[in-house]
């Protein structure tokens, strides 16, 4: 797996860009691939979306779906499209140091 | 008497009892299976029928042909799943069945109502769809005498089945347009969450190219948020609109209510298992085959017909305590109908993404691997006579279950 420099730090990342180990993840990190996807300014919604998922993931193993993140996170759909713009599932999880959501089949 | 029950007698619940009915003395093992319908669809058919190649007969033959002689079939509608009790309640006189071994193959349905704005007074009228029987049947009746205008096909949400259909489905209508000279009158669509035409990256540059060829429009990255069936067109999340004549919907599939009655499912009611044995994560006692599983890869009856080889292998193994040593690999084999009478063949797993190359099959092949021919396209047409006759049935088919490199060029 290739590495990259984010945010000072050294990680491993896939062909896609995705980070390989959650572990690696951190808020400066998180800023700086948001910044990479075309969003200036994470804000506390978006926060609150990345939280989740970082949850949901520890629990479950595998990054959420979107169907899954609006259901449980308290954000709607139409929100997570205006805070993550174009695919809200991959741009957030890509964010939040997750692998790729595998519902994408 | 042990007993095995089988939930579905689609693609997988049928090769499964046909093969375990072989290999499980009768004496000893007890199999029963369960579909709440008398007919077996061969669903890859309806891909056919809104352009006139397939009809109803083509794709529709009684399931009881189908169950072998020793094998309990039941016609009914399944209430729930008790895994806690090992026991199935049917709608059926109230009746319960119980298992020593359950296996999950209630496949994967559209979901249409979850678009909204969809179902309405312009339901099979401006819009339509042809995942389903009826679906395809109205939308022959509807392209025969259709003037022509905008078509966009549009699909909604992921998992769908066999996730090249929509692309099938835009490749048939340009021949099909063409042949009725009709295709300058017609413009093609599609609309796709997708950043692409297809999930693969080699595939899904290719038939991009080839979607680009025939002048079929792609809008990717396109999330639907609703239908104005009033006035013709679909909304996006982030405010794209897309105005149509036709609009075709391939809406999300989700698995059977009984697995979201049953408390067994995720969010699209999909079964968790284990992605190479198909065992529940669950339960020990219980396996979920073909579209009903969640394992990540295509929804597509080569996928449940190599489950249901690698699951009979490790279940033998398993009722005598035994490690179950069959991998299933994710293996998908999809031949793409690209019209004109032609064909692509792609063959991929969990790991390999399809490549291109040469595909041997003894006796027919080989196939040329993400390259179009037509020798592609009559195996396509081949493999409905050997579903029917071989496939079903759990005999010999010279294909192999796991993918194979063989052939292909990295």
């Amino acid at each position: 797996m290739p590495t990259r420099e984010i945010a000072g730090k050294v990680v491993e990342v896939d062909a896609e860009g995705f980070l390989c180990n959650p572990n690696d993840w951190t808020r400066e990190i998180a800023e700086e691939i948001a910044r990479e996807e075309g969003i200036e300014q994470l804000t506390d919604l978006h926060w609150k979306v990345i939280e989740f998922c970082r949850a949901d993931f520890k629990a479950r193993g595998e990054s959420p779906t979107l169907r899954r993140i609006t259901k449980e996170s308290g954000v709607d759909t139409k929100t997570l499209y205006t805070l993550f713009p174009k695919g809200p599932a991959k741009k957030v999880a890509r964010i939040a140091g997750l692998g790729k959501p595998t519902g994408c089949i | 008497m042990k007993r095995l029950l089988v939930l579905g007698a689609g693609t997988a619940g049928t090769i499964v009892v046909n093969k375990l009915r072989r290999a499980l003395d009768p004496e000893e093992w007890d199999i029963t299976i369960v579909d709440q319908s008398e007919v077996h669809h061969y669903q890859p058919g309806y891909l056919f029928i809104p352009f006139g190649i397939y009809t109803r007969n083509d794709v529709v033959k009684p399931r009881r042909d189908y169950i072998p002689p020793g094998v309990n079939m039941i016609l009914s509608r399944i209430e729930a799943i008790e895994p806690d009790r090992n026991r199935v309640r049917l709608e059926k006189d109230n009746r319960y069945l119980s298992y020593d071994f359950l296996v999950i193959a209630t496949g994967s349905q559209p979901r249409y109502e979850e678009v909204p704005g969809l179902i309405g007074p312009e339901w099979r009228k401006s819009i339509h769809e042809f995942y389903t029987l009826e679906g395809a049947v109205a939308l022959a009746r509807h392209l025969r005498s259709w003037e022509g205008g905008h078509l966009v096909l549009n699909i909604s949400e992921l998992p769908i089945k066999c996730p090249v259909a929509p692309l099938e489905f835009l490749f048939l209508a340009d021949w099909y347009f063409h042949g009725q000279g009709k295709r300058s009158r017609v413009e093609l669509t599609l609309a796709t969450p997708l950043p692409g035409a297809f999930t693969k990256p080699r595939a899904s540059q290719l038939l991009g190219n080839l979607l680009a060829e025939k002048n079929i429009h792609v809008v990717p990255e396109f999330a639907i948020e609703s239908v104005d069936a009033e006035a013709r067109k679909i909304i996006s999340y982030d405010g794209q609109e897309i105005s149509y004549d036709l609009l075709v919907s391939v809406a999300i599939h989700m698995g059977d209510d009984v697995i979201a009655r049953s408390g067994l499912g995720n969010d699209t009611n999909h079964v968790p298992v284990d992605k190479h044995t198909l065992l529940s994560t669950q339960y020990p006692n219980i396996f979920a085959l073909g579209d009903a599983a969640d394992v990540p890869t295509s929804k597509a009856g080569s996928v449940a017909h190599f489950q249901a080889e690698i699951f009979t292998e490790n279940f033998l193994r398993y009722i005598d305590g035994l490690e179950m040593t069959a991998r299933f690999d994710g293996h998908a084999n999809c031949y793409i109908e690209s019209g004109f009478g032609k064909g692509f063949l792609i063959d991929f797993n969990y790991d390999v993404e399809p490549l291109p190359g040469r595909y041997p099959l003894p006796g027919l092949g080989p196939f040329s691997l993400l390259q179009e021919s037509p020798i592609n396209h009559w195996g396509k047409m081949m493999f409905r006579w050997m579903y029917w006759n071989l496939l079903l049935k759990g005999k010999e088919l010279p294909i192999t279950t796991h993918m194979s490199m063989a052939g292909k060029w990295q």
